[in-house]
């Protein structure tokens, strides 16, 4: 079939069948394998969830936040794997705990929130570390940090799944309440809103995305996943729902090309996932129409009126 | 419920935040309906901290509030109170409109997904008229002057239809003309009903129009008519010792202040 497919670009416009045969080789050949087929939907549905999210975490300011919540998974997974419940279960509670220790934390002394943020953790990663490597249990320490979208299983994927569209019908349904909480949290109190609830109801969300992301870019990464695409779309737009939807562009475009990559150049799938998603921020960065560091210095050189 | 109830009553609020800064002691003032009341006291005086409390942002060691005879909670709940904030507490890089932000005052009507409804369209069109910001309704707020940001906020205030409207330092870093708009837009609120408080630290500009003044400086030192309360002690008790003429306070008489509506609505 592959072939019937390719041989039409040899029909009517032989030159362009030429050029096109091995991008679309390139693009076909992986398909044959099944655990491609997998790896390149999961991670676009991993990279949709990401994107929605880090729309709200960029203008949230809690990228740090992201950070934290990524490596307190540790203990959580591998407690999971050892007691043989799902791995998303004990990372989604140790995710959300350690937010919570957090907050009580920054409410009970005087310190500043990202110094309470990296004491709690580093503190939960290390013992995940320690957890890992005393209890016998077949987890992966590397699959952990680095992710293993390639090799993923069955159940796993089901677990990704659970995870990415909780994330995605929580944040439809609370999208303007979660909004106007991240602009105007006194606004939203103001008007008789639930401020704590949301707060919480963010917190959920960011580590139910987690969770989602966690077989694909692995726990190092997850964060830049979580505020990459959030901060490209943000240089680009003035407007939320333009934010949201270049954000998941360049987040899809960077996992399944960075899927292919992966395959193809035999490279980490993660890393390539991240590097093409900053390669993407840098070219908003420089060349984004208003905000980007050309317009800025055209508009210094030339002074308005 | 009698009359006397209405507006806002402050009674004993005491405020200490979580580095044991004591920010107000033993507050108490009343805000009589359908004023404009002015909050005037230093910088650290406490002002902030009153309308965060009164707002229910900041919870009080002790001490009640109520407003039009509810308390904060419930009076939050039924839309009773708009805040319109310091510029420097809001964040301007936002990717929201003009028209999304005065949107954001009619939530409390909506169902839980905030889907606007003819109602909210209209009340949102409207308050967008009378502040002059039609033309603007798209821009993206970071885009706005000093005075058009003040508007679009006042304008969400307006949309949100509360009895109570609360405006912290308004005429912050705005000029004349922007200043006397923003006055002559809540003298028509006031006329309308609705109880105004707002506080600055401008003192010459509040005796031309507020009914009302509370001096404020860690807790209540004065209140009552602009005219009573502004005097040369009440004032070196607020702010130390100032030199009277530096406050120019009693040219004008409250409640004189010409209601004009020639000048309004245009840019």
């Amino acid at each position: 079939m592959v072939h019937a497919l390719i041989s039409t670009f040899h029909g009517p416009l032989p030159l362009l069948g030429v050029m096109l045969n091995p991008l679309w080789q390139w693009l076909i050949e992986p398909l044959q394998a099944g655990f491609m087929v997998k790896a390149i939907w999961v991670s676009a549905f991993v990279g949709v969830v990401c994107a929605v999210l880090s729309c709200y975490i960029t203008l949230k300011g809690w990228s740090l936040m992201g950070d934290a919540v990524s490596h307190a998974v540790v203990p959580g997974v591998v407690v999971a794997y050892a007691m043989g419940l799902p791995f998303a279960l004990g990372a989604f509670i140790f995710g959300f705990g350690a937010t919570v220790i957090i907050g009580y934390v920054k409410s009970a002394t005087r310190l500043k929130e990202d110094a309470v943020i990296g004491v709690i953790f580093t503190g939960f990663f290390a013992f995940g570390l320690v957890l890992a490597t005393k209890i016998p249990s077949n987890v992966d320490l590397f699959h952990i940090l680095f992710g293993n979208v390639l090799g993923i299983s069955p159940s796993d994927i089901i677990q990704t799944l659970i995870a990415g569209i909780a994330t995605l019908v929580i944040i439809l349904v609370r999208r303007k309440d979660l909004l106007l909480f991240c602009f105007d949290p006194n606004h939203a109190k103001a008007i008789g809103l639930n401020t704590q609830l949301m707060y919480y109801t963010l917190l959920s969300v960011l580590a139910l995305t987690i969770v989602t992301a966690l077989q694909t870019a692995g726990i190092v990464l997850v964060v830049a996943m979580l505020v990459t695409p959030g901060a490209t779309a943000y240089l680009l737009t003035d407007r939320f729902d333009h934010m949201l939807a270049i954000s998941v562009a360049t987040s899809v475009i960077s996992c399944v090309v960075g899927t292919y990559f992966s395959y193809h150049l035999d490279i980490s799938t993660g890393g390539s996932i991240v590097v093409l998603m900053t390669m993407l921020f840098t070219l908003a960065m420089v060349f984004a129409p208003k905000y980007g560091l050309l317009r800025q210095k055209i508009m210094r050189q030339v002074p308005v009126e | 419920m009698r009359s006397d109830t209405f507006g806002i009553t402050v009674e004993n609020i005491s405020v200490t935040y979580s580095n044991a800064h004591l920010a107000l002691y033993n507050a108490s003032c009343y805000v009589q309906p359908g004023t404009i009341t002015g909050l005037v006291g230093p910088n650290g005086g406490g002002k902030s901290t009153l309308f965060r409390t009164i707002m229910g942002f900041v919870n009080p060691n002790q001490g009640r509030i109520h407003i039009d005879g509810l308390s904060v909670k419930m009076a939050q709940k039924r839309q009773l109170m708009a805040y319109v904030p310091q510029a420097d507490d809001v964040d301007w890089n936002f990717p929201v409109s003009v028209a999304d932000v005065v949107m954001m005052g009619r939530y409390g009507y909506m169902n839980m997904l905030r889907i606007p409804g003819r109602e909210d369209r209209r009340q949102v069109a409207e308050s967008l008229e009378r502040v002059g910001m039609v033309d603007f309704r798209h821009r993206q707020i970071g885009e706005l002057s000093g005075g058009q940001k003040k508007r679009a906020f006042l304008a969400r205030a307006m949309a949100q239809k509360s009895r109570v409207i609360l405006l912290d330092e308004p005429f912050t870093g705005v000029d004349v003309k922007t200043e006397k708009r923003i006055v002559n837009l809540l003298l028509q609120l006031r006329e309308e009903g609705h109880t105004i408080l707002l506080s600055t630290h401008d003192l010459a500009s509040i005796s031309t129009f507020c009914d009302r003044t509370i001096l404020l400086n860690r807790t209540v030192l004065a209140e009552g008519t602009t005219a009573e309360t502004f005097t040369e002690e009440n004032l070196s008790m607020t702010f130390g010792s100032l030199p009277l003429s530096s406050l120019n306070p009693t040219q004008v008489m409250p409640n004189q202040y010409p209601l004009s509506t020639q000048d309004q609505l245009t840019d």
